[in-house]
């Protein structure tokens, strides 16, 4: 084959724009957000002067404001990866198992609010949770309570924000992988006698695993840095780590500040694994 | 499998189903609403179309993200073939690792980092704030997308048909053309939608890295929402969702009847 003669060359070659492209605008950005992290704030443009300052850092480390916001973000994706999980998992399950007609369709109810722009999404739920809204008044209509409750603007409009915006980035890992399953498997399993919530823990969820954990990556880490949900929905109460970077850039101009936020942000975000890791590896260290 | 346990999965997925479409409804349906209240339904009117259809800010935004969007898609779908190509196609090269990483990482980043360091460089580089700016930001996003969906479409089809025509006497170039290509582009096609649909959904990094006179539909839709609801943006939203659910019946419909010409051909 004359394309796989000289793979190393040929590989090299094609891979040159992509990854000339993702090193200048992906990962050379993330080294200017380090030096300015260490400059220091002035008034003019550009609203820093370079130089090698903690100051920033000394600033967020000292001020409660910032650790409380992402314990708030990091609690907040948390639940919202659960909650996806939750109701994520038995829709890819059931999509998976249907015949292709139903299937179909409900691929297509999936990507379509996938495809809907999520600002658009999220703004329906201001709606929706308003206190003359239709959950209220819903909720009166079936005489569960009789004055308005405060819905918006609450730690749990946001979480609904965030479960809505994230549950088609959960279906669809999940769905990729599930489809693929080789169900003879449970058949096997149930010929040889294990029940079915029995072949469920052993056969489906491992081998559901890789979706789970993509699944996961793609609603947790974004989610922990979610800016419109919080900013829409949150309105003061909605702390997160992402609608603070926002702020310091936006509206307090401090761009240092801003990109410390940010570089401490990705330390976090780096080393949620490692922290996973330790924790999994404590009984084995005890023994 | 025993059918007994199956109904909690269906119970689930109906909740679920509800969840994702009962927002959806009432955003159309309030968008005919006669009132300025959101929430209030009083009688059936077209008005906040006619209202839409004289805004030329809204107008201006529309233009601008669609340009913007064409831009990226394109340049995302060129540079995430390429990619995906690289990555399915040669097992061995020396930056493997490194675009592995550089085509997954902005999948799971958070947009704001994005946003604000693709600010910081171009702050840091002299480089003006524009069309260009954003469409650099929704080209990288883009990429990544686009890379998954044809390295998916590329693993899906066997290498005997490009081997045969390599076989035959085509030259590289031609057997991509003609064999490589062809097989791929529903793959390239739902990369482009998705960096399409992406850019015209983003409000975070067109925020960060716009010019002056640059604002997309996004942000003038951030803008009117935040201080509070506006019927205009459930008119708006209502075509949005028309123009996604046709779009999207049209190519699973494609697709249906291109597996079904496949099977009925082998």
């Amino acid at each position: 084959v004359s394309a796989g003669r000289h793979p190393v060359s040929a590989g090299s070659l094609i891979a040159l724009p992509p990854v000339f492209w993702l090193g200048i605008f992906f990962v050379v950005p993330f080294l200017f957000v380090l030096m300015i992290s260490l400059a220091t704030p002035q008034i003019g443009r550009p609203p820093y002067v370079l130089g090698f300052s903690l100051d920033s850092y000394v600033a967020i480390f000292g001020d409660a404001k910032y650790l409380d916001a992402l314990l708030n973000s990091l609690r907040l994706a948390a639940l919202t990866t659960l909650l996806t999980l939750i109701l994520g998992f038995p829709m890819a399950y059931v999509m998976a198992r249907a015949a292709p007609g139903p299937r179909a369709v409900m691929l297509l109810l999936v990507f379509i609010p996938f495809w809907t722009a999520s600002l658009l999404r999220i703004y329906a739920w201001m709606a929706l949770l308003q206190e003359g809204g239709i959950v209220n008044r819903v909720l009166i209509m079936l005489g569960v309570i009789d004055q308005p409750l405060t819905l918006l603007y609450t730690t749990g409009s946001i979480l609904v924000g965030m479960v809505y915006a994230y549950l088609p980035f959960m279906v669809l890992p999940l769905f990729a992988v599930l489809s693929r399953l080789d169900w003879r498997l449970l058949d096997a399993a149930s010929d040889l006698g294990a029940r079915p919530p029995v072949a469920f823990f052993r056969i489906t969820l491992p081998l559901a695993a890789p979706g789970i954990l993509a699944g996961s990556l793609l609603v947790f880490v974004p989610a922990l840095g979610e800016f419109v949900v919080p900013e829409l929905l949150g309105g003061q109460s909605g702390l997160m780590i992402g609608k603070l970077i926002w702020y310091e850039f936006f509206n307090s101009n401090d761009w240092p500040r801003a990109a410390a936020l940010s570089v401490s942000f990705v330390v976090v975000i780096l080393s949620l694994p490692l922290l996973g890791r330790l924790k999994g590896r404590r009984p084995e260290a005890g023994a | 499998m025993n059918r007994r346990y199956a109904w909690p999965a269906i119970v689930i997925t109906c909740v679920g189903f509800t969840f994702l479409y009962v927002p959806l409804f009432t955003l159309v349906a309030y968008s005919f609403n006669e009132s300025q209240r959101v929430t209030m339904w009083t009688r059936f009117s077209t008005r906040w179309y006619t209202a839409l259809a004289d805004s030329q800010e809204l107008i201006d935004a529309t233009l601008m993200s669609v340009k913007i969007a064409t831009l990226s898609a394109t340049l995302a779908a060129i540079v995430g073939t390429a990619a995906a190509i690289a990555l399915a196609r040669y097992k061995r090269f020396r930056s493997r690792g490194l675009l592995t990483l550089a085509v997954t990482v902005p999948l799971a980043t958070p947009e704001v980092l994005i946003g604000f360091s693709l600010l910081l460089l171009f702050v840091g580089l002299g480089i003006e704030r524009g069309v260009l700016t954003v469409v650099i930001a929704h080209t990288t996003l883009g990429i990544a997308y686009v890379t998954v969906v044809v390295q998916a479409r590329l693993a899906s089809f066997d290498r005997s048909l490009e081997e045969a025509a390599a076989d035959l006497g085509g030259r590289p170039l031609a057997v991509f053309r003609l064999v490589t290509l062809p097989l791929l582009m529903p793959g390239l096609v739902a990369g482009w939608l998705l960096t399409f649909v992406l850019s015209l959904d983003d409000l975070v990094l067109a925020n960060f890295v716009n010019g002056p006179g640059t604002s997309t539909l996004p942000m003038i839709v951030f803008g009117r929402v935040r201080t509070g609801l506006s019927p205009e943006v459930n008119a708006l939203a209502a075509i949005f969702i028309t123009f996604v659910t046709v779009t999207l019946a049209v190519v699973l419909l494609l697709e249906r009847s291109n597996t079904a010409h496949a099977a009925a051909q082998d």
